[in-house]
């Protein structure tokens, strides 16, 4: 007995040694994303709190000045609740119409057809150039006044619109461009419709559900973690959109389609008033923060899990 | 049989007509880039009357300041490296959080998961600062060293999810025949990841070779100019400059996206439905 005991302490010093060197080598593997997140994310997030409350314009010094900034946005800038309304109805416009028209699509591409795959190629192939110029330069020219759309239309006898020159429909025609970019969402709805099982529908073939039934009582109360997803992702992407108002309108006609992000980018890096535009920015993350916790929220009313919600 | 063989063809009527509408944008593009500007501006039809075929040589050379040439290879600069430093960090620090236990491991992961949500505007500020105390302002390093360091947690979390799809029993084996945890990692089980690795790689070419926001803020001087800011810049100087131009490097800029994606889309489509993130 007495000569046991240090042997299993022995053993037990070398077990420690043994898991603290695992726990060592995890460390090792996903340092540099520590260290990236600190540098690159974590700091910046905070500085940028930081900043929010000072009058750093990049030239001179940071000197605190309260709250200075926020009531300047909400009190004084007309510019600052312009944006914000362009923003929300740009979002209101984007984001559904894209999940709407990505889940049609992907009903369309999940029958077992032929050359199904082709379809979805396709279809995907505007959404690989995203944000890039040359798409910008396209809608530019595929909206103009005696463009290909308007071509278009007055062969359906639709008189001819002001897409781009017209301050109450510029905003739509930028919408147009995120519903035509729904490859992403689409993918993943296809994804979440081939989990289904099919033997739900067999079942429901059996009861003699129709198939419009049948769309609403299983397709769409299973895909609907999908579309939580797709919508928090959509919600903080269309937030931020830049590329499209910047290239395409600039921010106009009549700043109709001055986003968010072109005030903040304009504020921040036209006039370099660093401590303004980081106001600016945590007004923004408080909006996404609350309106994506807000979605949350209301996914328990709406969301169906399978698995009782485990999983999450 | 006659009505299933009607929905059929009913379907694929849709899909077609459809997919016309997705595509025709794009080939009026190319149509438009052999146009005359009297014909971009005065007629909606596809073909052009008249083939203006010296275009894509007169946009490739520019204009004095702009030079496609030089716009392709800084893109290129910035975009290869970004690539090879995204795959190699996202795949040592996603095999970390899917093989290893360590402290503190779960409340790192979920900070992970959660930064995907940041929203890029929170940061862009201090980060300019930060790059501009760096001396990175008009480099790439603005780039390529985030990417070194696994900054883009999207991609970390899709080489999480493949090495979880990946039996244990795997590492084990090779523990036995005397690898070392990093040994494993590149005899064992990289090959078996070369899916996810593409994924990850076209994804972030395709991010990086289209990135306007970010090139538009660290990026000032001509000569450093990536395409897409080239592009930018001659739809603001030309007025008067031949619109085919500006339409042929515009189908120029998104080839080699359009190449990569035709060669590899079969990765591309599982890399999102695997994770499906961004859009």
């Amino acid at each position: 007995m007495a000569e046991a005991a240090p042997q299993t302490a022995k053993l037990r010093a070398e077990g420690l040694n043994k898991r603290r060197k695992a726990q060592l080598t995890g460390l090792w593997y996903v340092g540099p994303w520590i260290i990236g997140f600190l540098v690159f994310q974590f700091y910046p997030f905070l500085a940028s709190f930081y900043y929010s409350f000072t009058d750093y314009d990049l030239f001179g010094q940071a000197n605190l000045v309260g709250f200075k900034n926020y009531i300047h946005a909400f009190a004084e800038d007309r510019d600052f609740y312009q944006s914000l309304k362009v923003t929300f109805v740009y979002a209101l416009i984007a984001i559904p119409a894209r999940l709407v028209f990505a889940l049609a699509i992907a009903l369309m591409l999940s029958v077992r057809l032929k050359g199904v795959n082709f379809f979805r190629t396709i279809y995907y192939l505007p959404s690989i150039l995203g944000g890039s110029v040359a798409v910008s330069v396209l809608w530019r020219f595929l909206f103009m006044k005696e463009g290909v759309v308007n071509g278009a239309l007055s062969q359906l006898h639709i008189p001819a619109v002001d897409w781009l020159g017209s301050p109450e429909v510029s905003i739509y025609t930028l919408g147009l461009l995120a519903v035509w970019q729904f490859g992403s969402s689409m993918v993943l709805f296809l994804a979440g419709i081939k989990q289904i099982p099919q033997e739900l529908y067999e079942a429901g073939r059996v009861d003699g559900a129709s198939r419009f039934r049948m769309f609403f009582a299983i397709t769409i109360p299973l895909l609907t973690p999908m579309i939580l997803f797709n919508l928090i992702m959509q919600t903080v992407n269309a937030f931020q959109e830049f590329t499209g108002a910047f290239v395409i309108t600039n921010g106009g006609p009549l700043k109709s389609t001055y986003l968010y992000a072109m005030k903040l980018y304009e504020e921040g890096f036209l006039y370099f008033k660093m401590g303004y535009a980081s106001a600016l920015s945590w007004i923004l993350f408080i909006i996404i923060l609350i309106l994506t916790a807000a979605i949350f929220k209301s996914s328990n009313s709406w969301v169906h899990y399978e698995d009782g919600g485990k999983s999450i | 049989m006659k009505r299933r063989l009607y929905r059929t063809w009913l379907h694929y009527a849709g899909l077609t007509l459809v997919g016309l509408v997705m595509v025709y944008p794009l080939i009026w593009l190319f149509f438009a880039s052999f146009k005359s500007n009297q014909e971009i501006f005065g007629s909606t039809k596809l073909l052009p009357t008249e083939y203006i075929w010296n275009s894509y040589k007169l946009g490739w050379r520019g204009n004095g300041s702009s030079d496609f040439r030089v716009f392709f290879i800084n893109t290129f600069q910035m975009t290869v490296p970004t690539v090879v430093f995204t795959i190699l960090s996202s795949t040592l620090v996603g095999y970390g959080f899917a093989r290893f236990r360590f402290p503190w491991k779960k409340p790192m992961f979920l900070i992970m998961i959660s930064s995907m949500m940041l929203p890029n505007a929170v940061i862009i500020i201090p980060r300019y600062l930060l790059f501009k105390n760096f001396g990175w302002l008009n480099s790439y390093y603005p780039f390529i060293i985030p990417a070194a360091f696994a900054t883009s947690a999207f991609f970390i979390f899709m080489m999480v999810q493949f090495f979880r799809g990946l039996p244990k029993e795997l590492d084990e084996s090779a523990i036995m025949d005397g690898c070392n945890s990093f040994t494993t990692l590149t005899r064992v089980l990289l090959p078996l990841t070369t899916p996810a690795l593409f994924s990850v790689g076209i994804f972030q070419f395709i991010w990086t070779w289209n990135d306007f926001y970010n090139s538009l803020i660290y990026i000032s001087s001509v000569s450093k100019f990536t395409v897409a800011l080239g592009l930018r810049m001659s739809l603001d100087t030309s007025s008067s400059v031949p619109w085919n131009q500006i339409m042929a490097m515009s189908i120029v800029s998104i080839i080699p996206c359009i190449v990569i994606f035709f060669l590899a889309q079969k990765y591309f489509v599982e890399g999102i439905a695997t994770t499906g993130i961004k859009g």
